[in-house]
């Protein structure tokens, strides 16, 4: 992962450009800058700029192609920027504590090891001893009123189960920041709908920053604080629009009228997006 | 349901079916019986002879070289095939050497081994040895090489180093494509190794055992010791597939 020396940050954290902190009323928590990005010819990222605020769950969407995922795989260190600086609170990725959440449940767990073992490797990788690494994860998992059995190996789980296996499994370290990549997307309807409600009693539970890149304009908004829209590529910020609705939102959420009226701004600018090809 | 009741009984049909014809050919005599001794006259030949005859002798002897050339291989295999599968580089410049030879007929190598290890064992244990290990090696080589990236990155993104990812994740997504190449290389060890009993100066062993009664046209024992191989295998097969399941339990799943 992007390890460049302490020297490099730049002096100025504290006051990022007064556009981009319109509306934001807490200090942001992630500030990317000047980030660049290309796949051989195509320019994903070209000196992009962006503040994530403070413990808010951030939803991610664009048109296909757009670099939704490209963007948090590169915040959370999956792939490297070919520019560009990413700090987290003024620190390096290497220096905070994080979760990713993989849209490919199937292929990101371990099968080889039962559920419990799967949720604490990530202490296991910190040198946390067997005994607290036990402890802390009946905490977390008590914590979350989540009703699985952990004795299970992944593929003796349904797919919503083994999510949110994936999910504990980032949440184990308390990180500061939690990166889901389209984490529903491999579910059926009835399942995502269930996993939507979890994440948000997750996020209103822990209160932790949340990215999520969603392919779902209605999940997107239900469960978002900001979506955060993204252009066609070279990707620029079409709109980073505040979602009002309070929490917990429910299925009343979805035909509130101000719910209502913010999706369709978010479908225009999107459509507006799309038609621009 | 009625179907369902029998379901577990049905691999007996195929052995039942052809210890029936059998009986028929030999009863009816389609076959000159000095060709195809009965089934009863076989199964007599192969109770005796494993029951304190030379065939149970000639068995274990087979069981210890198949064994033994199959415990080499791996302990050589295995090691190599992952240090070959964990730099595509390296393996795709030996890729051609390791696939010529893994085409080449052991048999062919036999001369060659006798010049070096003389008529003995050692012969018959490190030709079968050397075919087994190509064929584990190129099966774990790709079984590193396949393990699946989502699951090397979420290592790596759980702050898994280099080292630990190989032993946490790489060595067990390899597992299951192992076992292929164990199972692969056993079966092939026994083949050589029944061979080179025939051929190679031997004085004992499955492969012995067949070509003995054969020049001695005692059929019956011939018979039995052609079964008594095929017990062998189908065994050894068994064997591991027991153990993958036991220790595989994700695999294709």
């Amino acid at each position: 992962m992007s390890a460049a020396p302490h020297a490099l940050r730049p002096q100025a954290i504290g006051a990022p450009p007064a556009s981009r902190s319109v509306g934001m009323t807490k200090r942001p928590h992630v500030t990317i800058r000047g980030l660049c990005k290309r796949f051989d010819k195509a320019v994903i990222y070209d000196n992009f700029d962006l503040d994530i605020p403070r413990g808010e769950l951030i939803s991610v969407f664009g048109p296909n192609g757009c670099g939704k995922s490209t963007l948090i795989n590169i915040v959370a260190g999956l792939i490297p920027a070919d520019a560009g600086q990413i700090l987290f609170d003024g620190m390096l990725l290497n220096e905070i504590k994080f979760g990713y959440v993989f849209q490919n449940y199937r292929e990101a767990l371990f099968p080889w090891l039962r559920a419990f073992d799967n949720i604490a490797y990530p202490l296991k990788m910190m040198q946390v001893a067997p005994a607290e690494r036990r402890a802390r994860t009946e905490k977390l998992v008590a914590h979350l009123g989540i009703k699985l059995d952990l004795n299970l190996y992944p593929y003796q789980m349904s797919g919503g189960q083994q999510q949110l296996v994936s999910i504990m499994r980032a949440l184990i370290v308390e990180p500061e920041i939690l990166f889901l990549d389209e984490p529903f997307s491999a579910l059926d309807y009835e399942m995502t709908l269930f996993m939507r409600e979890q994440l948000q009693r997750i996020f209103m539970e822990t209160g932790t920053t949340t990215v999520l890149v969603s392919h779902d304009l209605e999940e997107a908004v239900f469960l978002a604080d900001r979506v955060l829209l993204l252009s066609r590529h070279p990707a620029r910020v079409a709109d980073f629009a505040p979602v009002a609705a309070a929490r917990p939102r429910t299925d009343a959420t979805l035909s509130d009228p101000e719910f209502v009226r913010t999706k369709a701004h978010c479908l225009e600018l999107f459509q507006r997006e799309v038609r621009r090809a | 349901m009625r179907s369902d009741y029998f379901k577990p009984f049905l691999p007996v049909v195929g052995v039942a079916g052809l210890v029936a014809i059998w009986s028929l050919a030999t009863w009816q005599q389609w076959v000159d019986p000095v060709l195809l001794p009965s089934p009863i006259a076989t199964f007599k030949a192969l109770w005796q002879g494993m029951n304190g005859g030379t065939l149970g002798f000639d068995f274990v002897k087979t069981v210890y070289r198949t064994a033994a050339s199959t415990l080499i291989a791996a302990v050589i295999a295995i090691p190599l095939g992952i240090v070959l599968g964990s730099s595509e580089r390296l393996y795709r410049s030996l890729e051609f050497v390791i696939d010529f030879f893994r085409s080449t007929p052991a048999s062919a190598m036999f001369p060659l081994f006798l010049v070096l290890f003389g008529v003995g064992d050692e012969t018959k244990i490190s030709v079968a040895a050397f075919g087994a290990i190509l064929v584990i090696l190129f099966n774990v080589a790709y079984g590193v090489m396949n393990a699946r990236k989502t699951r090397l990155l979420a290592a790596k993104v759980m702050g898994a180093s280099s080292l630990r990812v190989l032993f946490d994740v790489t060595l067990l997504e390899s597992l299951p494509q192992t076992f292929v190449g164990l199972r692969n290389g056993v079966s092939l060890a026994l083949v050589i190794i029944v061979v080179a009993e025939m051929f190679i100066g031997s004085q004992d062993g499955l492969g012995h055992s067949v070509f003995e009664a054969q020049q001695l046209f005692d059929m019956p024992r011939m018979y039995a010791a052609i079964f008594a191989a095929g017990v062998l295998g189908y065994g050894l097969n068994l064997l591991f597939l027991l153990i993958e399941r036991r220790f595989v339990h994700w695999a294709g799943k």
